[in-house]
């Protein structure tokens, strides 16, 4: 005889454990990264430039050109990104020219970031002169997240209530003063969500860099947007694979600091979200 | 003299005809209902009168609109000023995420460069005691809206209104989200606020339509069928259609 309650004990079971799957890995990689990293994490570790072929000593300078070319990134694609995305919820009609803008971005997103980064020297470091440095490291990182940032603030945009602008423009404001007064306010809690997840990628990409800014080994820090720097996913690649007999220990710390910086950056903006939800409700 | 005319109005939204060849004239410190089935085209015609329909892509109109004489139809219409003088209330009661104080002001921080925070005071008093909510809500000013009671909210999107010193007030089935309690107070408001006020109102509620407004105006298919006192309209009404409709026989 069949059992309905059977089969739908069954179903939930695996769905269950389909959910399950999904966390194991996070938290196995954590485990294992704390593990195996977190002796290596000391003061002298965070502050001091590496050492002896990047044997010993510290990885201040990586945690530096990483925060350098993050932030650069942003600088340069949040505004860009936001006032597409404006554009693109607020004011573009539906047309030929749009749909194939709005394509576009989609496909930029799919692009791997290794073409990122070839596209970055070919363009930054050669035909603008900007050499291997910052800038071009971050315009190129700027470049890989631009879509993240159009696409999820176009979202936040476009979820604020058709009805706000409405009254806002039926009390006689102007489309820019509702956009800029009623949309804008309200879409910052998505917006925070593009710019955290933007700042994530930029963080951990290694490829965009390789070519455009990535110094091998600096044991100063750079003195100008122009200087080469360096960043920690791509020292934590020179130290895993080019530099033999470097500890476990140090790979394993500077993957955490990597991890530990994502992580914490997205907790700060999850902060801010969460107050604005909760302040901002409809 | 009218305070708001139409003549010939025609609307389309793209092929559709929504609107047909409308004359009508909306008199000042009145209450006008504009009744009829969904999709008769009231409300359509309720959003000509402040250009909200300017928002929809694929949007004619021809004939005139005259507020105060002037025709609002006219390319070169300003829409701020024509929104400004033209207050409108929707169907649910929509206040921003802000506080009751701030919904208040919006319209005021936007028109008004500098305002002192006196002269905002002064309007937010003004403004709920208009609508009656000023001796509730005097102390609770700077709490979130959105906490406020479905009357209380609609009640404030009103003095919301009221706040930028409109002469017209349209009404989109203002009552439609509220209960029987609620609604026979937003009424009671009205009636209150048609003294300083021209106040339109859209409603399927027929009852609600014979209970506040002094003329009435029977929409069908686009068609202004009849126009004319609400008594004369309810109780003796010149057309088929308008007598099949408030006797209930459809819509």
């Amino acid at each position: 005889m069949r059992n309905p309650y059977r089969a739908q004990r069954i179903a939930f079971f695996f769905l269950f454990l389909a959910t399950l799957l999904i966390v194991v890995p996070v938290g196995l990689i954590v485990v294992i990264i704390v593990q195996k990293g977190l002796p290596a994490i000391s003061w002298q570790f965070l502050s001091d430039i590496p050492r002896h072929g990047m044997r010993v000593g510290g990885i201040f300078p990586a945690i530096v050109g990483t925060i350098y070319l993050v932030t650069g990134a942003i600088i340069f694609a949040l505004p860009i990104g936001l006032l597409a995305a404006i554009y693109l919820s607020e004011y573009s009609k539906d047309n030929f020219l749009t749909r194939i803008i709005r394509l576009a971005i989609v496909n930029l997103a799919g692009v791997p970031s290794v073409v990122y980064g070839l596209f970055g020297l070919a363009l930054f470091v050669v035909f603008l002169k900007f050499g291997a440095s910052i800038l071009s490291g971050s315009l190129t990182l700027g470049i890989m997240i631009l879509p993240i940032i159009i696409t999820t603030s176009r979202e936040a945009l476009e979820s604020v209530p058709q009805s706000f602008r409405e009254v806002s423009l039926s009390l006689g404001a102007s489309k820019w003063q509702t956009i800029r007064h009623i949309v804008l306010p309200n879409a910052i809690p998505g917006i925070l969500t593009g710019t955290i997840l933007g700042i994530g990628r930029a963080a951990g990409e290694t490829a965009p860099i390789l070519f455009t800014v990535a110094a091998f080994y600096l044991p100063q820090l750079p003195d100008s947007i122009f200087d080469q720097a360096m960043a920690l996913p791509y020292h934590l690649y020179v130290i895993s694979t080019q530099v033999p007999n470097v500890d476990e220990k140090i790979r394993y710390g500077t993957a955490l600091v990597l991890l530990a910086l994502v992580l914490f950056m997205n907790l700060v903006a999850i902060i801010i979200r969460y107050k604005f939800r909760k302040r901002k409700k409809w | 003299m009218a305070k708001i005319t139409t003549k010939n109005l025609n609307l389309w939204y793209g092929a559709f005809h929504a609107v047909k060849n409308i004359n009508s004239a909306f008199e000042a410190n009145r209450i006008t209902a504009i009744i009829g089935p969904s999709g008769c085209g009231k409300s359509t015609l309720l959003r000509v009168f402040n250009r909200m329909n300017d928002l929809i892509e694929g949007v004619r109109t021809d004939g005139g609109a005259l507020i105060d004489d002037n025709d609002i139809l006219n390319s070169n219409t300003d829409l701020v000023v024509l929104r400004k003088k033209i207050g409108m209330v929707f169907q649910r009661p929509n206040p921003f995420p802000l506080s009751i104080y701030e919904n208040i002001v919006f319209g005021e921080r936007i028109h008004a460069d500098g305002i002192t925070r006196d002269g905002l005071d002064e309007i937010v008093q003004e403004s709920l005691k208009s609508v009656l909510l000023w001796d509730e809500l005097k102390d609770r000013l700077n709490e979130p809206a959105l906490r406020l009671s479905l009357e209380q909210r609609q009640r404030l999107c009103i003095a919301r209104c009221i706040a930028v010193k409109p002469d017209v007030l349209l009404m989109d089935e203002p009552c439609s989200a509220l209960d029987p309690q609620a609604t026979a107070r937003i009424e009671e408001l009205m009636r209150e606020l048609k003294n300083n006020y021209t106040i339109i109102i859209v409603t399927h509620n027929m009852q609600q339509a014979a209970r506040v407004s002094d003329d009435t105006g029977f929409m069908l298919l686009g068609e202004l069928i009849e126009f004319g006192r609400t008594e004369q309209i309810f109780t003796a009404p010149h057309d088929r259609r308008t007598e099949d409709y408030i006797t209930g026989r459809y819509g």
